[in-house]
């Protein structure tokens, strides 16, 4: 997709480790903000869908009149590994790890960027739940690492979560805030805990609503339209479901239950259905609603 | 054939008021209910705004267009009567292959 040729305006460039929906979508928001992406995933049929699935996104967001004018997209490279992303010298401005929401998955890889990038180089974990405090242990420079809880999508939700782990650094967050400021986001920093703040009381939400559902009590369309039309939500909790995916959803519950031990937080038997079922909400085409254009879009 | 003034003069393909007829039934399909070729349907009680961009694969996929660069605005979608426009427009305009 992006052109080869095209000169970041900013002359920066962001590493995104993960090719999934939000690997893509903080690679389509800087890209559409003029900023150049390397973009690292081990599974190359999802690394070979990438290029689309981010275009189908930064269209979405010239759309919608989220991007700034007049600036050209960013470059976008695609490797499978950030080590070969690296191999011909490139240096990364920061680095965003959005690998699957498994604290040992995350670890590892974060074991290994921090191994390879030039410290100094901020390491930026995109978690929706997983305590920063936990992850830094894996890496060589703690003070590196802060987080992020971007939402889906990112490229239309102006605001981001911004975790600061115990031992991150203040110029690490620092260089956080500043990305942020060049990619148009407001950051809001808060400190560290399992689910942070959003998490925490947004999914045990969403699970209730859930078995809400399961219980026969009302449809999903009725449990979004209460909270929307009474509650101001803007979407309603289970189509935000579908929007963070159901199987990343029963991720973070997983990992606010274990850390927490609040037994709202435990997923519910119709969300575990739905992850057998392969009912992940938009990005496979059904979660609770059914999406005609999504299941081969994302 | 009768046709209110405004309405964009057919391309070389002549076949807009089918594209006219195509949307507004697969709106109907997707909503459930029925529209008017100049009803705004971001308006009240009518699409999230975020069916945009489902509006835009459909308007590609079913007839062969490619919307990019300056026409990717909420304003090209937000009648039938504007999207067939924008069909019989892009129809006439070769593809010139930037991106956007």
């Amino acid at each position: 997709m992006a052109a080869e040729n095209a000169t970041p305006a900013t002359g920066r460039r962001l590493a995104v480790l993960g090719a999934g929906v939000m690997g893509t979508g903080i690679a389509a928001l800087a890209i559409g903000h003029g900023m150049a992406v390397s973009l690292a995933d081990l599974d190359r049929r999802r690394l070979d869908e990438a290029p689309a699935r981010i275009d189908h996104q930064v269209r979405t967001a010239r759309l919608m009149g989220a991007l700034p004018g007049g600036r050209e997209p960013g470059a976008l490279v695609t490797g499978l590994s950030l080590a070969d992303l690296m191999a011909d010298g490139t240096r990364f401005t920061a680095v965003v790890e959005a690998v699957t929401e498994d604290p040992d998955t995350k670890a590892k890889v974060l074991a290994d960027v921090s191994a390879l990038v030039a410290p100094g180089t901020p390491i930026i974990s995109n978690t929706s739940a997983i305590p920063i405090g936990e992850l830094a242990r894996a890496t060589a420079r703690p003070a590196e690492l802060v987080g992020t809880h971007f939402m889906n999508p990112p490229c239309l939700i102006g605001t981001v979560e911004v975790v600061r782990g115990a031992r991150t650094g203040e110029p690490t967050l620092d260089a956080l805030r500043a990305l942020l400021a060049e990619l148009g986001r407001e950051a809001v920093v808060v400190d560290d805990a399992p689910g942070f703040v959003t998490s925490r009381i947004l999914h045990p939400m969403i699970n209730d609503a859930a078995r809400v559902v399961a219980e026969g009590t009302a449809s999903a369309e009725s449990v979004d339209r209460l909270m929307q039309g009474c509650l101001g939500h803007p979407t309603g909790p289970l189509r935000t479901a579908d929007l963070i995916g159901i199987d990343n959803l029963v991720d973070s519950l997983r990992v606010l239950h274990d850390r927490t031990g609040d037994e709202g937080s435990r997923p519910c038997a119709l969300l575990l259905e739905m992850v057998a079922a392969g009912h992940l909400g938009r990005k496979s085409g059904r979660g609770f609603y059914t999406y005609e254009y999504e299941g081969d879009q994302a | 054939m009768t046709m209110s003034s405004d309405r964009a003069v057919p391309g070389p393909l002549g076949d807009e008021p089918d594209v006219e007829t195509g949307l507004l039934r697969f709106l109907e399909l997707r909503t459930g209910r029925a529209w008017s070729a100049d009803t705004d349907v971001f308006g009240s009680g009518g699409l999230s705004s975020l069916f945009a961009m489902e509006l835009v694969v459909h308007l590609e996929r079913t007839y062969g267009v490619s919307v990019r660069g300056a026409d990717l605005q909420m304003e090209n979608f937000r009648t039938v009567r504007r999207m067939t426009d924008l069909v019989a427009r892009l129809r006439r305009t070769p593809a010139d292959g930037t991106g956007g």
